[in-house]
C-alpha cells in the first residue's frame, strides 16, 4: 500500500502533537513546557498545510497558508509571553517549576 | 445569508474597544483612569443600543471590508449574541466603576495598575469578537485574544503567587487551543469551509468529525476550567486583584461555554450521540458536587468564591445532556428543550451578576482588612452593612432560593431534567445546592457574629459598596424580564433546538 504524501505528513503532525501534549504534562521545568507547547503548535500547523495540496494536479488551497499564518503570530505571541511570565517568577523567587522547593 | 439587514454596529462593537484601548496607551495614569470610566460608559451604551436593534430587526450583520464569505468576515449578531454582548456591557460599566475608585484608593500601597485600562478594552473587544464571530477560526483568534489579557490581567499585581498561578493558567490555556485548533484542522481538512452556517449543512458524520468534536470539546472544557480541567482556576482567580476576579470569573469562562453552546448546537448536530451528552453531563455534575464541597472546606474568602465557580460552571454542562435528544425522540416533541436553555441563558446571567458582585465585595474585605481570611468577617454587618448584605443577596442567587436568577436557572434545569425521563441529574443539582448554601450561610454566620477585636475594619469608599450591592441585585432583577428574554431569544437560530442524536456509523473519512 502505497501512502500519499499528504498522509505521511497527517500523521508525522499527530505525532508532534501527541509529543507535546505529554510534554507539557511529563515536564517540570518551565522552558521544558513552553517548548512543549511550541512542538504542540506544529504539529497542528502542519496538520493544517498537509491538507492544502492533496493531489499533484490541482494547485494547493491558499487558505490554510493563511490561517497557519495568522496562527503562528498568535502561537508566538503566547510563547513569549509564557517566557516572560517564567523569567519574572525565575528572577522573584529563584523556582524554574510549579512544585514549591524543599 | 443576505436576508439579515447589514449594519455597521456589530463592527463597532469590536472597534471601539479596540480604539479605546489603543488610544488610553497614550495617556498618563490619571487621564488613562477618567478615559477608561468614560470610555466603559461608551461602549456599554453602544452595546445595549446594538441590543435594541437586535430586538426591533432581529439578527444583524456586517461583512468586513465588503468581503464575502468564505474569503471574508462575517459578524453576526443574533438574539443569543445580543445576550451576551449585553450582559458584558452592564456588568463591564459596574466593574469599570469599581476599578476607578479602587485603584484610587490603593494608590498609597501598591500602586494605580495603569496596564489594566488597556488591558480591558482589549478583553472587552475580544469577547465582543468571539460572541459575533461566524466562523471556527475567527472563534480561535477572539478566544486568543480574550486568553492572553485574562492571563495579563491575572498578573498585574506582580506577586510570585499570582505570576505562578498565571504561568500555570496560559500553559492550560495554550493546551486548550492548540487542541480546538487540531479539530479546526481537522474539520477544515474534510469539509473545506469553516463557516458555522455551512458546516452545519455539509458535515457528514464519520471517524474525522467524531475525532475533531472530541479535540475542540476538550480544548474547551479546559479553558472553560470543566471537572476534571479546573485546576488552573481556583488559584489564578483568587490571586488577581479584586475587580480582575470578578472579569475572570463573570465573563471570561463564559467565552468558551458560549462557543461550546454554538459549536453543539450548530455545527457538530451530526456527530453527536446521546452518550456524548451524558458524559459531558457528568463532568458538570462532578464539578458542581467537587467545587461546592472544596469551597466548603477554604479558609480564605477569595479562594471560596473562586472554587465555587467551578461549581457553578458545572451547572451550565448540564444543560448538554437534555440538549442531545435520546435515539428514537424528536426535537420537536421534546418539551424539555425550552426549559434547559432558559436554565443555561440564565445559569449564565445569574452567576456572572453573583460572581461579580461576591468578587467586588471580596475586594472591598481585602483592602477593609488587609487579608481575605474567612474568620476575620466577624462584624462585618454592623460595619459594612451595604457588603454584608451584597454577599447575602449574591449567595441567595447563587444557592438558587426563590425570587432569584439563580432560582429560576436550576429550578428550569430540574424542570427540564424531570420532564426528559433524566431524573439521575436531579441528586447532583439539590445536593450542589445544599453545599452552597452550607458554605454561603458559612459566611453570613461569621458575618453576624459579635467581632473579637475592637475596630476590626478600616473605612472603605461607599461607592465600591454600592457597586457591588447593586450587582448582587441583578442578579434578582434579571428575573423579572425573563419572558421577554426567552421570547426575544427564541428568534435565535439555535435556541431551542435539540440534537436528534443518530446511530454512528459511516466509514473512514468524510467523502
Amino acid at each position: 500500500m502505497k501512502m500519499e504524501t499528504y498522509e505521511i505528513y497527517s500523521l508525522t503532525s499527530v505525532v508532534l502533537f501527541a509529543i507535546g501534549l505529554g510534554g507539557v504534562f511529563l515536564a517540570k521545568h518551565f522552558l521544558r513546557k513552553i517548548i512543549a507547547t511550541i512542538i504542540m503548535g506544529g504539529g497542528v500547523f502542519l496538520c493544517f498545510v498537509s491538507f492544502a495540496k492533496r493531489d499533484a494536479i490541482t494547485f494547493a488551497d491558499p487558505i490554510p497558508h493563511a490561517l497557519v499564518i495568522t496562527g503562528i503570530v498568535v502561537a508566538v505571541t503566547a510563547a513569549a509571553f509564557a517566557l516572560s511570565l517564567a523569567r519574572r517568577i525565575h528572577k522573584l523567587t529563584g523556582e524554574d517549576t510549579f512544585e514549591a522547593k524543599k | 445569508m443576505k436576508e439579515f439587514p447589514t449594519s455597521a454596529l456589530p463592527a463597532l462593537l469590536v472597534g471601539l474597544p479596540m480604539l479605546l484601548a489603543t488610544m488610553s496607551l497614550f495617556f498618563r495614569v490619571k487621564g488613562r483612569a477618567l478615559l477608561g470610566v468614560l470610555g466603559s460608559f461608551l461602549v456599554g451604551s453602544l452595546a445595549l443600543f446594538a441590543f435594541i436593534e437586535v430586538t426591533k430587526y432581529g439578527t444583524i450583520i456586517h461583512i468586513l471590508g465588503g468581503w464575502e464569505p468564505p474569503l471574508g468576515i462575517l459578524l453576526r449578531m443574533d438574539p443569543l449574541a445580543a445576550v451576551f454582548i449585553g450582559l458584558t456591557a452592564i456588568i463591564g460599566i459596574f466593574i469599570s466603576l469599581y476599578s476607578w475608585w479602587y485603584f484610587r484608593a490603593r494608590i498609597a500601597s501598591i500602586g494605580r495598575f495603569p496596564l489594566f485600562w488597556p488591558l480591558w478594552f482589549f478583553l472587552w473587544a475580544g469577547l465582543n469578537a468571539l460572541f459575533l464571530s461566524n466562523d471556527l477560526f475567527n472563534l480561535y483568534v477572539t478566544i486568543e485574544v480574550i486568553t492572553i489579557c485574562a492571563v495579563a490581567l491575572a498578573v498585574l499585581s506582580g506577586e510570585p503567587k499570582a505570576l505562578k498561578a498565571g504561568l500555570r493558567y496560559l500553559l492550560a490555556a495554550i493546551i486548550g487551543s492548540m487542541a480546538y485548533l487540531f479539530g479546526v484542522a481537522l474539520i477544515y481538512g474534510s469539509t473545506g469551509t469553516l463557516d458555522l452556517y455551512l458546516l452545519g449543512e455539509v458535515l457528514k458524520p464519520g471517524n474525522t468529525t467524531t475525532f475533531a468534536l472530541i479535540v475542540i470539546t476538550l480544548g474547551l472544557l479546559i479553558k472553560k476550567a470543566a471537572f476534571p480541567f479546573h485546576f488552573w482556576l481556583p488559584p489564578a482567580h483568587s490571586a488577581a486583584l479584586a475587580p480582575v476576579s470578578a472579569l475572570l470569573s463573570a465573563l471570561v469562562v463564559k467565552g468558551a461555554f458560549y462557543m461550546m453552546l454554538r459549536l453543539w448546537t450548530e455545527v457538530f448536530e451530526v456527530s453527536l450521540t446521546f452518550a456524548a451528552g451524558q458524559l459531558i453531563g457528568i463532568t458538570g455534575a462532578a464539578a458542581v458536587l467537587w467545587g461546592s464541597w472544596q469551597a466548603l472546606l477554604q479558609t480564605n474568602f477569595k479562594l471560596l468564591v473562586a472554587h465555587s465557580s467551578v461549581a457553578q460552571m458545572g451547572y451550565l454542562l448540564m444543560m448538554f445532556p437534555l440538549l442531545v435528544l435520546a435515539p428514537g425522540q424528536m426535537a420537536d416533541s421534546a418539551d424539555w428543550l425550552a426549559p434547559a436553555w432558559t436554565a443555561g441563558i440564565f445559569q449564565v446571567m445569574a452567576h456572572a451578576f453573583a460572581k461579580a458582585s461576591l468578587f467586588l465585595s471580596a475586594g472591598i474585605v481585602v483592602m477593609a482588612l488587609g487579608h481575605d481570611r474567612i474568620e476575620s468577617l466577624r462584624d462585618l454587618v454592623a460595619w459594612m452593612p451595604m457588603t454584608a448584605m451584597a454577599i447575602g443577596i449574591a449567595g441567595v442567587s447563587l444557592i438558587g432560593l426563590p425570587p432569584s436568577g439563580g432560582f429560576l436557572a436550576k429550578w428550569m434545569l430540574l424542570k427540564g431534567v424531570f420532564l426528559s425521563g433524566q431524573w439521575w441529574w436531579a441528586p447532583a443539582i439539590l445536593a450542589g445546592s445544599l453545599l452552597t448554601a452550607g458554605y454561603v450561610f458559612m459566611l453570613l454566620r461569621l458575618a453576624f457574629a459579635p467581632a473579637r477585636v475592637k475596630d476590626p475594619f478600616r473605612p472603605v469608599p461607599k461607592i465600591l459598596q454600592v457597586c457591588a450591592l447593586l450587582l448582587a441585585l441583578g442578579s434578582f432583577l434579571i428575573v423579572i424580564p425573563a419572558e421577554n428574554l426567552i421570547q426575544f431569544l427564541e428568534g435565535s437560530k439555535s435556541f431551542g433546538s435539540g440534537i436528534e442524536s443518530i446511530v454512528k456509523g459511516g466509514g473512514y473519512g468524510n467523502e
